[in-house]
């Protein structure tokens, strides 16, 4: 699963890597090009596919969540059913107890209603609540990714290529929110935008949208990808590639974009997926402190948060939200390890642990 | 070295500044809403919300507005806005004990067997032994720490009666409880750090193993477990160290707040928690900036520390 330095075949396989041979990676030619490499070596990596098939199966499932809430539930993600009644075999359930307690799982009893049973005294189906959560956890934890990669190309190609001022400003700046604990700047952000919501210019978000917990999310991890990628980008510099580039003519937009930026892609696509796993753990950890998705919105770390109040009665109601958490960051992570081995078998990216990150210090605890 | 120090001092007094102005900012220029109007309720008079203005001093100029809030941070004069009367100084500093205890414990934890565990992966590469902790690390870095910490609620405090569910006892009063009480929470928050470390250990050590100052160790005739403890975890232990310097300095700047408050243990975190909660921005404003401070001098220590065992450093080659 992880390939040590020292393993013969896969150091051979590994020789031409991804960077400094952006020109063949066509794939056409021998068939040998870095990416179809990288492709083979992934290929042969089994707990990454599956770790793959995890992660997709969890991504239709909550894409598909509309089918189930109207095809088998019959209900939807916010729909309150306090007072109804199941009849399975001709016995009647309610769904909300007298005493306020939840009905437990149905599983298939009731046709698929209530499959993982109601989520408190209001009596919403629960297996609804999930996938649609779901859906904003991962729409948080992708969405925020793209940004985080969009803003950490371009802040790290300006500092890595202009270098001076350009890049001692920018540096600067990632300096202090590098300063910052994650969390409380994520939460202080995520208060503050709940309240009030966020104006830039003629754009108005309102505070209970998404996308306020994805654009924080995007902006707090930036720099934990800005940085490695600017140091990247002041060692790429110094290459006689780019040297030949500049005596051809061409201007600083052509070298960043299609001399530098082609060359940093693995190391983009390793960081883009790893992100992902923190985003939605940083996601879940500001929704269960209230500073994340904001009601009538509802993800995986809300449901945390609302079912910790009932832990001891309804542990379930924790539990499996939580448990969706693991499985899509843990497959995330897999994937990603896999990844990153097959892309960049001498794991430059690893040893950026130094700098924090690929685990950027007080994650979520 | 004496120079570096200076130097590095000064660096750290400049990034606090720098994050003071970036958390005043945040907390009173991007929320798009009247601070005033928000203090003084949604139903309240004009008056009412023109005399909040003035004496939080919101119709000041914004460098003012600043200063006085600084002022009052630090001369530990700064007040909830909404708990009367609450000095939020006095809260973070009673929340101490509680926090540091948590955060030393769990330290002591997750440095322990996260470099046990990275270097049995290490030397054990692609064996069994590798191969499950490598799984287990992962599990621990994806694991939700509230995730885990209701799963220990629940089968450890409620089923099985084994440890007491929540609160703080202190150590002076009752260092057995103390102890009791912090299991829980020590182990729930080392388990992400542990496998984290352990990765991290993991790849430096095979890195390192790779050296030729090993292979000469070897070559004379060592036996593998004091080449292995001498020459290669020695050397492969200092990224583990300046990890070590941030993540420490981020849980102890309130870094542990959703430990602490799902423990409910009265610390620096948990009173960050409740003031979330109340949509009290003067607590979150304070214990930023505290985590913040800690974040920032555990990274001067760490490079000094560096500094001092590596000179290149100290003569500026790679200070930036």
């Amino acid at each position: 699963m992880s390939v040590e330095p020292s393993n013969p075949d896969l150091t051979d396989a590994a020789e031409p890597g991804p960077a400094g041979t952006a020109a063949s990676s066509s794939g056409t030619g021998e068939g040998r090009g870095p990416w179809s490499l990288a492709l083979r070596r992934l290929s042969r990596n089994w707990s990454a596919l599956f770790a793959l098939a995890v992660f997709l199966f969890i991504v239709i499932a909550c894409l598909a969540a509309p089918l189930w809430a109207n095809q088998v539930a019959e209900t939807g993600p916010n729909e309150t059913h306090p007072l109804e009644k199941l009849h399975v075999d001709g016995e009647v359930r309610e769904v909300v107890e007298p005493s306020g307690a939840p009905i437990g799982p149905q599983w298939l009893e009731a046709g698929g209603k209530f499959f993982l049973g109601a989520d408190g005294h209001l009596g919403r189906d629960e297996m609804v609540r999930l996938l649609y959560g779901g859906r904003a956890s991962l729409f948080i934890g992708v969405t925020a990714a793209l940004i985080t990669t969009i803003l950490a190309v371009v802040l790290g190609l300006l500092a890595g290529y202009f270098g001076g001022k350009t890049d001692a400003l920018i540096s600067r700046v990632m300096d202090v929110i590098w300063a910052f604990p994650v969390v409380l700047l994520g939460i202080s952000l995520g208060v503050v935008l709940a309240v009030g919501g966020l104006k830039i210019g003629p754009i108005h978000i309102s505070g209970s949208s998404l996308w306020i917990p994805t654009i924080i999310i995007g902006v707090v991890y930036t720099p934990y990808m800005a940085r490695p990628l600017r140091g990247e980008i002041l060692a790429l510099r110094e290459k006689e590639f780019v040297e030949a580039s500049v005596a051809q003519g061409a201007g600083p937009l052509r070298i960043m974009f299609s001399e530098l930026l082609p060359n940093l892609l693995s190391t983009i696509i390793v960081f883009f997926t790893l992100n992902i796993a923190n985003n939605m753990l940083l996601e879940a950890t500001l929704s269960f402190l209230g500073a994340g998705v904001q009601p009538p919105n509802s993800s995986w770390g809300t449901m945390i948060s609302e079912g910790f109040d009932s832990l001891y009665s309804h542990p379930i109601l924790t539990i499996i939200p939580g448990t969706m958490i693991l499985l899509t960051v843990l497959s995330v992570n897999i994937f990603g390890d896999g990844l990153r081995d097959a892309l960049d078998p001498k794991s430059k990216v690893r040893f950026e642990a130094r700098s924090g990150t690929v685990e950027p210090e007080g994650t979520a605890v | 070295m004496l120079r570096f120090i200076l130097r590095r001092l000064v660096g750290m007094v400049f990034v606090l500044f720098a994050i003071s102005v970036l958390v005043f900012l945040i907390f009173n220029v991007v929320p798009a809403t009247n601070p005033a109007q928000r203090i003084a309720g949604k139903n309240a008079t004009p008056q009412l919300v023109k005399s909040v203005e003035e004496d939080l001093g919101f119709d000041k100029s914004l460098p003012e507005q600043y200063l006085t809030q600084m002022k009052l941070i630090f001369t530990g004069e700064l007040e909830s806005y909404t708990t009367a009367h609450e000095n939020v100084d006095e809260r973070i500093l009673e929340g101490i004990p509680a926090t540091f205890s948590l955060c030393i414990g769990a330290a002591i934890i997750w440095l322990s067997f996260g470099i046990l565990f990275g270097y049995l992966s290490a030397i054990r590469a692609g064996k069994l032994t590798d191969r499950a902790l490598t799984v287990l690390s992962l599990v621990g870095i994806s694991m939700p720490v509230f995730w885990l910490a209701s799963i220990f609620l629940y089968y450890l405090t409620f089923k099985v009666e084994l440890f007491p569910a929540s609160g703080y006892v202190k150590l002076t009063e009752d260092p057995m409880e103390w102890a009791n009480h912090l299991i829980l929470p020590w182990v729930t928050l080392a388990v992400l750090f542990i496998g984290f470390y352990s990765r991290v250990l993991r790849s430096s050590m095979l890195d390192v193993m790779n050296e030729d100052y090993v292979r000469t160790a070897k070559a004379k005739g060592l036996n593998n477990r004091r080449v292995m403890t001498r020459h290669v975890l020695r050397n492969s232990l200092i990224p583990i160290i300046t990890l070590f310097g941030l993540d420490f300095g981020a849980v102890l700047g309130g870094g542990a707040i959703v430990t602490e408050s799902i423990f409910n243990i009265e610390g620096v975190g948990l009173y960050a928690a409740e003031a979330i909660a109340k949509q009290d921005f003067p607590p979150i404003m304070a214990i930023t900036i505290f985590g913040a401070f800690f974040i920032v001098l555990f990274n001067a220590i760490v490079d000094i520390a560096y500094a001092y065992l590596d000179p290149r450093i100290r003569l500026g080659t790679s200070a930036a």
